[in-house]
């Protein structure tokens, strides 16, 4: 076994790779049950690519086959039911634990200095992320698939002066049509998932060269073993961060199961009834609303009116409060990184932009009254002031002073 | 071998010169790809007029047809729908049909139409593209004591009169637009063709 080993070392570095990103790769010893959302995110990805290479083998990308294809799937395809359900809940899974993977990095300052690029990577996945759910819902080819993707590809239609033509290059045709859904399969399939593993790859290398932040925001690298090197406050991923992880896998693979088990439709939030409508281009649903994982960028964009008889100030909107979080590495200026040690200031600003985003999230759900868009429009506010007005609220705060080494509480 | 010989200057100017054609290369090899996501010969063919009965519109209805892939409303305006029209005429952002890219010049009058008694518009809200619902009932309960009888879009509530033309506050910017057309009998309609050609 040995010699095996020594065979391959000396052609590929496998040992030393183990070493460096599992059994000597130090992570800071007090992670808490937010760190579980990392590793949790790499399991979704590869179940969603499981699962939909299995799909892909019954599914047909034609705008006349493509609804029956599916219901095929889910009533002749021996377990089909199953293994769409898996993709369906894993797609909003994936959201779920992405927003809390997202949420763990700003109470804890995991963006800032040195780990700006772990974030910049980490938001362009978010990007790819929402482009390959949305081109994924188009696929079963049912009212809200269509009329979904007519809404988003026209949001692009009002871009200043190359709008229209850039939405019939997205559509391929005038209209959301056989053109469209047959380039969305490819997006889907292929190019987008391979752009999304690239970019987790960078986001992993990155975050193992600068080593994970932790709940205190204090860098463990500052105090080594002056024998080892090592930091005094880490301990080798594997096995103590392994075996943590897969504890979050059980409970995670528990409440997923019985979500694919018991409520696969979850009420109409992961599939939505107008979806089991096959596709009419001349007949809108009643009330049609994006799947919950868009509804706060969705609320956004409602809110807005149009200035100057353009659409074009809400779509910004919705891209500016998308786009924003790359930002956000440069717009906190407070000398401390976790919530743990910063003031009441960060806190509140913290609190009104969570109710904010449930808040903009659920409206994005109800029909636009007079009374709700006016809501959304307050929330949308609170929304952009959290990010433009950090650099002041976060240097003015009254924090308090970091501890030299981790904590454990 | 030694570097102290060397041109730097001539290697700068070498290195950004490959750079250079090798990326007009680049942007050249992907031009055939973006061309092959423009609509293709069948789309293009795809928009050729349809003629649309409309004989079979009892007044008050409407019909949807289809041109384009797009839905094409014909509605058969009543005299009384026709009458509340000119009445609100300070609650719309374009009563009067200034914006010429939302209808052909024939259709630049207060009903929008070649004949007043029929409304022939492209039923995609000027919004984001859904279709807008058909509500004739005057004073609906949902959309208020003073609603005319028009067009309500379930994705964002814009609102149209029977005219098609927007009211103030929706987020549609525009009027819904009328499609070319013209009359080749009393009841037979010509949908993406003008008269004039």
């Amino acid at each position: 076994m040995e010699k095996l080993m020594n065979w391959v070392d000396a052609r590929f570095p496998l040992t030393a790779t183990y070493k460096a990103h599992l059994s000597e790769y130090f992570a800071p010893k007090n992670f808490n049950f937010w760190y579980y959302f990392g590793s949790l995110a790499l399991l979704v990805l590869v179940i969603q690519i499981v699962s939909g290479i299995f799909l892909t083998m019954n599914y047909k990308p034609d705008a006349n086959l493509a609804f029956a294809s599916v219901e095929y799937i889910m009533r002749d395809v021996e377990w089909g039911w199953l293994i769409r359900y898996i993709h369906s809940t894993g797609a909003s899974a994936f959201f779920v634990v992405v927003y809390l993977h997202m949420f763990r990095g700003i109470i804890y300052g995991s963006y800032r200095q040195p780990r700006e690029l772990i974030w910049i990577f980490g938001v362009l996945i978010f990007l790819v992320l929402m482009g390959e759910a949305f081109f994924g819902y188009l696929l079963p080819w049912g009212q809200m698939s269509y009329w979904g993707a007519q809404v988003i590809v026209n949001l692009f239609a009002t871009v200043p002066f190359i709008g229209e033509d850039l939405s019939i290059l997205i559509r391929g045709d005038y209209v959301i049509s056989d053109a469209t859904l047959n380039r969305f399969f490819a997006f889907h399939v292929i190019a987008f998932p391979l752009v999304l593993l690239g970019l987790v790859a960078v986001h992993l290398v990155a975050l193992h060269e600068v080593g994970s932040n932790n709940p205190d925001g204090v860098e463990i690298k500052k105090h080594k073993d002056p024998v080892t090197h090592r930091p005094l406050d880490g301990i080798p991923f594997h096995p103590y961060y392994t075996v943590k992880d897969i504890l979050g896998v059980v409970v995670f693979l528990i409440a997923f199961s019985a979500v694919v088990f018991f409520a696969p439709e979850m009420g109409g939030y992961f599939l939505e009834a107008n979806n089991f409508i096959p596709a009419d281009p001349l007949k809108t649903p009643e009330h049609i609303a994006p799947v919950w994982y868009f509804t706060p960028y969705y609320a956004i964009l409602r809110a807005i009116p149009p200035i100057l008889g353009s659409q074009f100030p809400g779509v910004a909107a919705m891209g500016v409060s998308v786009l924003i979080f790359f930002a956000l590495p440069w717009l906190d200026r407070s000398p401390v990184k976790s919530i743990r040690y910063r003031g009441p200031k960060f806190k509140i600003a913290l609190t009104l932009f969570v109710i904010a985003f449930i808040g903009l999230g659920w409206l994005g759900i109800l029909p636009a009254t007079e009374l709700y868009t006016w809501i959304a429009r307050v929330l949308t506010v609170v929304y952009f002031g959290f990010f433009f007005l950090m650099p002041w609220y976060t240097k003015n705060d009254t924090s308090k002073p970091e501890p030299e080494r981790v904590t454990l509480k | 071998m030694s570097n102290e010989n060397v041109d730097r200057s001539k290697r700068r100017f070498l290195v950004a010169m490959s750079s250079a054609v090798g990326g007009v290369a680049a942007a050249g090899a992907a031009v055939p790809f973006v061309m092959s996501m423009l609509p293709s010969a069948k789309a293009l063919a795809a928009g050729a007029p349809v003629e649309v009965d409309l004989s079979k519109v009892e007044p008050g209805m409407q019909l949807t047809a289809e041109w384009r892939g797009k839905p094409i409303w014909i509605v058969h305006r009543t005299p009384e729908m026709l009458d509340l029209l000119g009445r609100h005429d300070d609650k719309l952002t374009d009563p009067n049909s200034e914006k010429t890219s939302q209808q052909p010049e024939y259709c630049k009058n207060p009903t929008r139409s070649i004949h007043p008694q029929y409304l022939i518009a492209i039923g995609i809200c000027t919004h984001l593209g859904c279709s807008p619902t058909y509500r004739k009932e005057i004073g609906a309960a949902d959309l208020g004591a003073d609603w005319p009888g028009g067009f309500f879009c379930p994705c964002h509530g814009s609102r149209f009169d029977l005219a098609a033309r927007v009211f103030k506050g929706s987020p549609a910017p525009t009027n819904l637009v009328i499609p070319p057309h013209k009359y080749l009998s009393e009841t037979m309609v010509l949908i993406g063709e003008d008269a004039k050609a």
